[in-house]
């Protein structure tokens, strides 16, 4: 079964060629089964890969599948191989089955699309095509060759409604600021190459773990350019500001590209070189540090945000963070873990908040919306278990066992640190009022009188089944993973230590139990501020907003922090500057001299061409009597 | 009979073709310019011969006969040329004729 491996990525791939070669032409139900199709059977295919690799695991855990040789210059010898492990075989399933639902629910809230419906099914099939090859990938360039093109497919579909320049301009940031990172880790493969000589990642990190003592400068820079590559791509301090912009495509894609899978790119990319980073432990600390600081400042700046869809970009960034988080402490289970949940209930909760954008004519103001539950009552429950999973109620939601493993192996881990455990559990309040703010905006209290009539809900079964089944994802989906308190059944961390390392934990003076008790009721507690501030009396957070140094602070942290406006300072006036200044090009300098040169040649030589015979005729006569001289002179 | 020493028709011929060649450069009517190509030529030609009677071979005369018929054929095809150009801008100045400058 292991040998349809090369059909996984496949699949997807000729999803893409079909649909990008006759795809315009072809009736839009054919687009559609082609488009979830390919995906779907890639995600039955990838299922029973699971199921065969479960009962039967393959030498070492590990199956790799030559396809071809690549390049072959010199001794640089990359293939086209797939590998599959512990860690890119929940990476796929997730990939391909929470991709099919995606899909699947697209086929239908597409359909409103005057224009380039099957186009945008061409853009996912390339998109799921390529991460799937990064995630199966058995060397770094085959890797990065995936990278380039799920940062290819965000772009195309960020910018998807093109006659909006708007859009236009988000899908430019989302590239260019992601390119910073790419760059990086372009740098940073050059160097493991140069030094270990391979980019086969199992040969890279069996030659760093025998080469590079720990802590060694050269191991400290490459993993710190990689980690540049996964800041980019994950959207983390300092690269974070793209992600928030890229909610200008359609919900879908936010769904499947910039919350379940693509911005997780940078946790695998992490995870799958963890080696490196257990050799250079000042970059791991970095690791936690970005991913804790980014876990706040993306919480706080959720709780300001009047868009849906930027609340819940906001949210992806903070979630991301507490993966970056556990990868610092070296809880590496615990970050896959957490970003499978994740998939779920993020994918779970955009795809429900396309319905009431939909259902109220594209609305994303949510306090235009209110007092949805009654109107929109399957979306409400979507969102509701969503936002419990998302702010890890404690018991029954399946957040609430990642967040809770992740807050644990923070403090006990033995790269951890109370401080990290605290930004940690900070976040976790944060996270559950900025989640239950959105309940309270968009279901609860008086519909706004300004909302569109319009407000049945007119969604099929083909967005009722993979709403359905995320939610019920986003509910049992932890108990693959119960703590010692409750069950002991750690079946996910089991799995995952086949590929990466346990958790080196030191012994703590707090049990486990306490820490769930505390946490669980600081989710709780969010619960009710949210509850205050947003439900029972807006009055609180209105009357705060409008004094002026409330109404600063809320511009302030609407804006992210206004690191739009750092970096335009920084980086892009200097830059336009320079460009202005230098609009007569100094290096254009040296090529238009060279042009001068031909031109004046030209006009002497064409003043030799005087159409006069007789000069002819005499330049001919001194020719021969010069070539007669030399001779006879000789 | 007495020989004519090769070197006299060899200078005749030098100076025929110097008066040719100055014929060429300096007159503008291109009918002009035609008979100073011939009497560059015959000045070709005169050389042969004299080369060839120093040498007591026919090649030289063989050559002149060649000369000759070339020379008729150019100028057949000269003057028709010539009459096209009068045709065309009414003069027989060559220095008018000069719509090839660069």
């Amino acid at each position: 079964m292991l040998d349809y491996l090369w059909l996984i990525p496949a699949l997807p791939f000729a999803g893409f060629i079909i649909l990008a070669i006759i795809g315009a032409r072809m009736p839009r139900p054919v687009a559609a089964t082609i488009g979830a199709g390919s995906v779907g059977i890639s995600a039955l295919v990838a299922l029973s890969i699971a199921a065969a690799f479960i009962t039967a695991p393959p030498h070492g855990h590990v199956y790799t599948q030559l396809l071809w040789e690549w390049i072959s210059v010199g001794g640089f010898k990359p293939d086209i191989a797939l590998t599959i492990d512990a860690l890119s075989l929940v990476m796929v399933l997730v990939i391909a089955g929470v991709g099919f639902m995606i899909h699947l629910y697209s086929t239908e809230s597409m359909a409103g699309e005057k224009e380039g419906y099957s186009r945008f099914f061409a853009y996912m099939n390339l998109f799921v095509g390529s991460m799937l090859t990064l995630v199966l990938a058995d060397n770094l360039l085959l890797l990065y060759l995936g990278w380039e093109g799920v940062g290819l497919c965000s772009y195309l579909l960020i910018g998807f409604w093109y006659k909006d320049p708007a859009n236009g301009r988000a899908a430019m940031k989302a590239f260019i600021v992601t390119r910073v990172g790419d760059a990086s880790m372009a740098v940073g493969l050059f160097i493991l190459y140069h030094n270990l000589g391979t980019l086969q990642i199992h040969e890279v990190l069996v030659r760093a773990a025998l080469q590079w003592p720990s802590g060694l400068p050269l191991a400290i820079a490459a993993a710190a350019l990689l980690l540049g590559g996964a800041v980019g791509k994950s959207a983390q301090l300092p690269l974070q500001t793209w992600l928030p912009d890229a909610m200008a495509g359609p919900t879908p894609v936010s769904a499947l590209i910039h919350a379940a899978t693509m911005v997780t790119a940078g946790v695998y990319l992490i995870a799958r070189t963890h080696v490196l980073f257990t050799l250079a432990p000042q970059v791991q600390l970095a690791v936690a540090v970005i991913g804790a600081a980014t876990l706040l400042l993306a919480g706080i700046s959720a709780l300001t945000q009047w868009d849906i869809k930027r609340a819940l970009a906001y949210s992806t960034m903070s979630q991301i963070g507490y993966m970056f988080l556990a990868l610092g402490v070296g809880a590496w289970s615990a970050a896959i873990f957490h970003f499978m949940v994740h998939a779920f209930f993020k994918a779970l909760l955009f795809l429900s908040a396309g319905v009431v954008i939909d259902a109220l004519h594209h609305e994303r103001d949510m306090f235009k919306m209110g007092g949805l539950r009654l109107q929109l009552p399957f979306a409400f429950w979507c969102f509701l278990i969503g936002s419990a999973s998302l702010s890890a109620l404690p018991l029954i939601t399946a957040g609430f066992y990642s967040k809770d493993l992740i807050l644990w192996e923070t403090l006990t881990s033995a790269s951890g640190s109370p401080w990290l455990w605290a930004a940690g559990l900070a976040g976790a309040l944060l996270t559950s009022i900025y989640a239950f703010r959105m309940v309270f905006l968009i279901f609860y209290g008086k519909p706004h009188s300004d909302a569109p009539r319009q407000r049945a809900d007119h969604s099929g079964l083909r967005i009722r089944i993979p709403l359905i089944t995320l939610a019920v994802l986003s509910l049992i989906g932890g108990f693959v993973q119960l703590p010692e308190t409750l069950g002991n059944l750690p079946l996910f961390s089991e799995f995952i230590t086949t590929t990466l390392p346990a958790t080196a934990s030191i012994s703590n003076t707090f049990s486990e139990g306490t820490m769930q008790y505390l946490s669980g009721s600081i989710s709780l507690f969010g619960v009710f501020i949210a509850y205050i501030f947003f439900l029972y009396n807006p009055l609180y957070a209105r009357n705060f907003v409008e004094k002026p140094f409330g109404y600063a602070l809320h511009c302030f942290l609407y804006g992210g922090w206004n690191f739009d406006r750092l970096y335009d300072a920084l980086f892009v006036r200097p830059f336009v500057l320079a460009a202005r200044a230098n609009k007569r090009d100094v290096i254009d300098l040296l090529y238009r001299l060279i042009a001068l040169l031909h031109i004046v040649s030209n006009h002497l030589l064409s003043a030799a061409q005087s159409g006069l015979v007789r000069r002819y005729a005499f330049g001919i006569a001194i020719g021969a009597i010069i070539i007669i001289g030399m001779v006879v002179l000789r | 009979m007495t020989n004519v020493p090769a070197e006299y028709g060899l200078i005749l011929a030098a100076m025929l073709f110097a008066i040719g060649l100055a014929g060429v450069l300096a007159r503008r009517n291109i009918i002009f310019l035609l008979l100073s190509i011939e009497i560059m030529l015959n000045a070709a030609g005169l050389a042969f011969i004299s080369a060839g009677s120093k040498w007591g071979q026919a090649d030289g005369q063989v050559m002149f006969i060649f000369i000759l018929v070339m020379a008729a054929a150019e100028v057949s095809v000269g003057l028709a040329i010539v009459l096209q150009l009068f045709h065309r801008i009414r003069t027989v100045n060559s220095d008018e004729a000069n719509t090839m400058r660069g």
